[in-house]
């Protein structure tokens, strides 16, 4: 059926949340009321990118750009859209409309200097519908590889391509393969690392979501590279969508053919099964997740043996993550020289980063390699709001770090975000604003490392754990000045002696912020005052006697009774009595109170 | 079942599957656009829509995209069908019905052979 119209909706996570469903539900029935179902088809995608303004809905074939979309708005699109073709401006977003012209979503800003590499097909297609996928190119990667190209071909052409490990390691891919692929032993495996971990970040997860095909694809070609015939996604069952639509992905390439025995006419058989984690962090260190894989505790193992040469039930296995083997398939079809022309010399290709925390657009993004951290943040994010000023961008989850102001044009490429004592980890990017404070930044990430250390090495359960013992203390007034150095000696040691990465990278929390905010430490330490105006303990709240007007509010909702004073007179909080939950602060009409 | 036993199997799929996304990504071929305002739908235009799609779905073509737009203020001359053939003078069809709609599909979208006689020129110079 040819439909003159197709309305996608986002079926991300992100705007799954926002009420996406309803939006659709809504859309379907006004169109069948307005009798245009069979000229209007209604399709559920994936993640557009631009979460913030979900949810999101893109109609064709303008591509125009609603966004923040309510059931409610639904009839009027429908009558003045679909049946009169005028596009219902109000509800698009902003910068598309101007007075002339209705911009197409890809010449604003948000898209502008992105490069679409692994979300290639995000938004643009029915993840649920594997024709829909064939259409833009999938499975014309592996009909490649499996006819025309040798195992060592597929594993040159990789090592060409320059392209590098997206889950935070960043090994050289084709390296990867080739180890796994002159081991003699077999059965051999392909693992895909779905363990998405880290605060704040949904890349994984929304390849997953939004072109399943893209990462089946990945695996067997990287099973045709290593010899292997099995293949094994590991997935967090928190992401129910996800794994819903890997299955279904991975029941209709069975239908036709494309997993399962003699694919493509040949003698390669390759199948997958899903296997799901329970969410540990620590299951995303590889040797981790092989032992869950097996059933066993999700607990690492030193490593060598690397699991190219031991892995799944011993024997050779190679384990990628999803972006990586989303990216795999756009490597042979367009070619490795495509690729490698993209990025910098040593970092090649696109990344995908989830925008979040104090920037106005957050969501989805994918940039060259080498695109600098200020275009990210405030040409594609769009800036801080509130015209609050910019304090850092933390990068790489819990072992990334801190970067602040001074390095915002840094380029972002692996080797440049480690000498910067970040990494780029999977591609999470918190972006914090002046109230921030740092040392609570780096208390909260080693809070999430405590509660998700394994325990298996000493290191790590314990050390991480006096760490954050004194953070504990700095930030709430009773540090010492040797904590600092402290902190250090144990980040130090931590990093020298712990088991596995992620013991490895843990203190880098903290030993970022130290290196570009020490002052903020120090402002905790020696003044007691938390510069930001975050840490309650170190807070004290007053009463500006000029600007009070004396109405009583304050005292009236004051918890504690901390507050005295007569009507029409200057009040006073009791300093001593004060809890300072910042209830007064809140409620002062006149702004007359102060926190410091 | 379509089993896909070879890289031409996969080029059928992809190319019968491509008809139905490419309205996503292709702007810029050939632009039917259908007048649907009051006047518009009032005068027949509805019908005149889902005959270019049929016709166009059941000649497998591509690239073409039929959106619908509002009054031009010519009603008396609606339905009207304009057709935007890129490096052409767009073409204003009126007074359409579906077989006339189909025709067009034919001469003018396939064979790139306009109908002169049902254009809004030909009623002017009347």
């Amino acid at each position: 059926m040819l439909y003159r119209s197709h309305v996608m909706v986002c079926g991300g996570t992100g705007c799954t949340s926002s009420g996406s469903d309803n939006v659709a539900a809504a859309f379907v029935s006004e169109i069948k009321k307005a009798g245009l179902d069979k000229e209007v088809a209604v399709i559920r995608t994936g993640c557009f990118g631009l979460c913030e303004l979900g949810p999101v809905v893109v109609i064709y074939p303008e591509g125009v750009f609603y966004s923040k979309m309510k059931p409610e708005y639904v009839p009027e699109i429908v009558e003045e859209h679909l049946l009169k073709g005028r596009p219902v401006t109000k509800y698009l977003f902003g910068e598309t409309v101007s007075e002339k012209e209705i911009k197409p979503l890809e010449e604003t800003t948000f898209y502008k200097k992105q490069m679409r590499v692994a979300l290639r097909n995000c938004g643009i297609i029915d993840p649920e519908d594997i024709e829909e996928a064939i259409a833009m190119g999938a499975y014309e990667a592996l009909g490649k590889v499996l006819t025309t190209m040798t195992p060592e071909q597929v594993i040159d052409e990789m090592k060409k391509s320059g392209l590098r490990g997206r889950g935070g390691g960043g090994f050289p891919t084709g390296l990867k393969w080739e180890f796994a692929h002159k081991q003699k032993e077999t059965p051999k495996y392909v693992v895909c690392n779905a363990d998405e971990g880290d605060p704040g970040a949904f890349m994984d997860r929304s390849i997953m979501e939004g072109d399943p095909h893209s990462v089946l694809e990945g695996m067997a070609i990287a099973g045709y590279a290593i010899g292997a015939n099995h293949g094994v996604i590991y997935v967090r069952a928190e992401y129910p969508l996800a794994v819903k639509r890997l299955q279904i992905a991975i029941k209709q390439a069975r239908e036709y053919g494309l997993l399962g025995g003699n694919i493509f006419g040949t003698d390669f058989s390759f199948d997958v099964e899903i296997r799901f984690g329970a969410g540990a962090f620590v299951c995303g260190e590889e040797t981790a997740l092989l032992n869950s894989v097996m059933g066993r505790r999700g607990e690492p193992r030193p490593r060598p043996p690397y699991p190219a040469v031991k892995g799944l039930w011993n024997k050779p296995t190679i384990i990628n993550n999803v972006e990586t083997f989303a990216n795999v398939p756009a490597i042979i079809s367009n070619g490795a020289a495509w690729f490698s022309s993209i990025g910098t010399e040593k970092s090649k290709g696109t990344k995908v980063f989830a925008l979040t925390g104090k920037v106005n657009r957050t969501g989805l993004i994918e940039v060259p390699m080498g695109t600098t951290l200020r275009d990210i943040i405030f040409d594609i994010g769009g800036g801080i709001p509130d015209g609050k000023r910019f304090k850092a961008v933390q990068i790489g989850g819990p072992s990334g770090g801190c970067i602040p102001e001074e390095h915002l044009d840094t380029v972002i490429d692996y080797d440049s975000l480690i000498s910067l004592g970040a990494m780029m980890g999977s591609g999470g990017l918190v972006v914090m604003d002046e109230d921030t404070c740092m040392v609570n930044v780096a208390k909260f990430f080693l809070e999430f490392i405590v509660d998700e250390s394994c325990g298996k090495c000493a290191p790590c359960r314990i050390g991480t754990k006096r760490m954050l013992e004194i953070l504990d203390k700095i930030t709430s007034g009773k540090g010492e000045p040797e904590d600092i150095d402290r902190l250090e000696k144990l980040a130090t040691t931590i990093k020298d002696t712990a088991l596995c990465g992620l013991g490895q990278t843990a203190p880098n929390a903290v030993l970022s912020t130290l290196r570009y905010f020490r002052n903020e430490y120090e402002a905790h330490i020696n003044q007691k005052k938390c510069p930001a105006g975050v840490c309650q303990a170190l807070l004290s709240y007053t009463i500006i006697a000029d600007k009070c007007r004396g109405c009583g509010l304050c005292a009236r909702n004051c918890p504690v009774n901390a507050i005295s004073g007569q009507l029409k007179q200057p009040f006073v909080i009791n300093q001593e009595a004060c809890i300072k939950c910042g209830t007064c602060f809140e409620k002062c009409p006149f702004g007359a109170i102060v926190k410091q | 079942m379509k089993q896909i036993k070879s890289l031409e199997d996969l080029q059928k799929i992809r190319e019968e599957a491509l008809r139905k996304v490419n309205i996503r990504s292709d702007r810029s071929g050939t632009r039917i656009t259908v007048g649907m305002a009051t006047c518009g739908i009032a005068a027949g235009a509805r019908p005149v829509m889902m005959a270019i799609l049929d016709e166009l779905e059941k000649r497998n073509v591509t690239g073409v995209t039929v959106v619908e737009t509002g009054c031009i203020g010519l009603c008396k001359f609606e339905p009207i069908v304009e057709m935007y053939v890129p490096g052409h003078e767009k073409v204003t069809y009126i007074k359409m019905d579906s077989d006339k709609a189909r025709q067009v599909v034919v001469e003018h979208v396939i064979n790139g052979h306009p109908i002169r006689e049902w254009t809004l020129e030909s009623a002017e110079l009347e």
